[in-house]
């Protein structure tokens, strides 16, 4: 779905001029923007430019020094636990208990997550996610593939309204890579649940986002459709108009 | 309070101890040797000062039940670890879960393991001793709701210094009850004890047990009003930690620690 059939939808998280600052240093200044619903909003930048403090500040992890953060029109400030009961996450550096098994972990975050039948969604999940032989392994034990593939599979327990996922293929093979994304994409188009998606994979960013946030030293320097973005400064493609932002932002054309 | 989310936590932890005998063993195996150890202590003593003494209920009783309060301490301690050792906060902390709730999970978590250890431990002194918890009657159970007590506010409160520290914060907790009993009169009457650690123990919840238990032994009556100031202080001071707990955490949360955990401190 494109950005405009997305326009008039009531947005599924608003952040607005949210800042992080540790004491001198600034890591996130200012930044605003929204995801709505059945739309996949990439947000790129280089190492330390602020999208995984974004994320955690999103998360309820981390308390903004300014701004606020509204899902589904709740602030997470105040309704933490309303906001957080329709979200859900996978990040590279949130891995699942490796000392219990996929099932158990599951119906641990299930039970967290408040879904209803359970069970059958966990098998749900195993299936969709072709867990099925590890069902009773302990995470520990799986390739980080697989522990990628559990760590979606809780992602996707509630069927969250909004997703936010941190690298989520970054392990991946690109086979296995390229069937998550086209998970997500479904996901995205057939429920009602937009996606904030975080990738250093421009070719990725490409294909699956509706909508990209260029994230330069803590602010947003660029927003724009990934396809037609890059042509409109300049480069040659998404990965050009990357590297760009990441050596250069300055040399950008605007 | 939402108390499915709360026996997430409590089942997380029953997983955890029930498919690995590690844990079950780590539950019961120094209880058993501090049982043994102080059994054959009062069993000699018996023999030597003779039978008008009862030594068993004196000193094996008073290890027995003090233990209980370091397990309830730990019960909640240790389950906090298990999510650190997983790097679980993340997972846990951005999602739908309080941080009271969490804290009540760990609480459960601590009885199930701590009453489970308790009777395990029981039948082994009444095995091995003849030891006979109903000797002290009905008070025991007065005396060890104080204790109870008195070791979930040291649970909670040692959660907080390893949320504020770090893991390696760790080291500080074991210690905490081998830290309070001399003050609290585990083996021994309070009395004999110098001023001012009466004065310390006076404000120690624990200190209203032991003598209360050796009071019962020698024939004495239940002192009620003993029982209630050891009840209003492990409150007060379960209230307390709370508060210092709910401090840390929001200062965690503030710095980013929460989510940096392994970090050990965030400034």
């Amino acid at each position: 779905m494109g950005v405009s059939k997305t326009m008039n939808l009531n947005p599924v998280l608003e952040v607005v001029g949210l800042k992080k600052s540790y004491k001198e240093t600034v890591a996130v200044d200012g930044v605003s923007f929204e995801v709505r619903p059945n739309e996949i909003v990439g947000l790129l930048g280089p190492n330390g430019a602020g999208k995984t403090t974004t994320i955690n500040m999103i998360l309820g992890v981390l308390e903004p020094s300014e701004g606020l953060v509204r899902i589904e029109g709740k602030d997470i400030a105040k309704k933490r636990s309303e906001a957080m009961a329709r979200t859900n996450f996978a990040a590279v550096y949130a891995q699942i208990p490796g000392n219990l098994t996929i099932s158990q972990n599951l119906r641990i975050f299930g039970l967290i997550y408040g879904v209803e039948n359970l069970e059958n969604r966990i098998n749900d999940l195993i299936e969709e996610f072709e867990l099925e032989r590890f069902r009773d392994a302990k995470c520990g034990i799986l390739s980080s593939g697989e522990q990628t593939r559990v760590a979606l599979a809780k992602a996707m327990l509630n069927k969250p309204h909004l997703l936010l996922l941190d690298e989520p293929t970054a392990s991946l093979d690109p086979s296995t890579a390229q069937i998550i994304r086209r998970k997500i994409k479904d996901y995205a188009r057939n429920g009602s649940g937009g996606v904030l998606w975080t990738s250093h994979n421009m070719h990725e960013v490409a294909e699956v986002c509706d909508r990209v946030l260029f994230l330069s030293h803590g602010k947003i320097l660029l927003e724009g459709d990934p396809k037609t973005l890059p042509q409109k400064h300049g480069k040659k493609d998404l990965e050009e108009l990357f590297i760009a932002v990441a050596r250069e932002p300055l040399s950008l054309e605007f | 309070m939402n108390l499915t989310r709360v026996y997430a936590i409590f089942i997380r932890q029953f997983y955890l101890i029930r498919d690995n005998p590690t844990r079950l063993f780590q539950m019961l195996v120094w209880g058993t040797v501090d049982i043994i150890l102080w059994g054959f202590i009062s069993k000699y003593l018996t023999s030597v000062a003779g039978p008008g003494f009862k030594f068993t209920f004196v000193f094996l009783g008073a290890v027995l039940i003090w233990d209980f309060l370091g397990r309830i301490m730990q019960g909640i301690t240790m389950s906090f670890m298990e999510d650190s050792w997983a790097r679980n906060f993340l997972n846990l902390f951005a999602s739908p879960l309080s941080v009271s709730e969490y804290m009540l999970g760990l609480i459960m978590t601590s009885v199930f393991k701590s009453v489970f250890s308790f009777s395990v431990l029981l039948l082994v002194a009444s095995m091995i001793f003849g030891f006979s918890v109903t000797t002290y009657g009905l008070s025991i159970l007065s005396f060890l709701l104080i204790l109870f007590l008195s070791g979930i506010a040291l649970g909670i409160l040692g959660v907080s210094i390893m949320l504020r520290w770090g893991p390696i914060a760790e080291w500080f907790i074991w210690p905490i009850p081998a830290l309070i009993s001399p003050f609290v009169g585990v083996l021994y009457p309070t009395s004999i004890l110098p001023q001012w650690m009466q004065y310390v123990g006076q404000f120690l919840p624990p200190s209203y047990v032991f003598d209360g238990l050796r009071t019962i032994v020698a024939g004495g009556e239940f002192q009620t009003t003993a029982f209630l100031t050891g009840i209003v202080l492990a409150l007060f001071y379960i209230v307390l930690a709370y508060i210092v707990f709910l401090r840390v955490y929001r200062r965690a949360v503030r710095t980013g620690l929460i989510v940096r955990y392994s970090a050990e401190n965030i400034s």
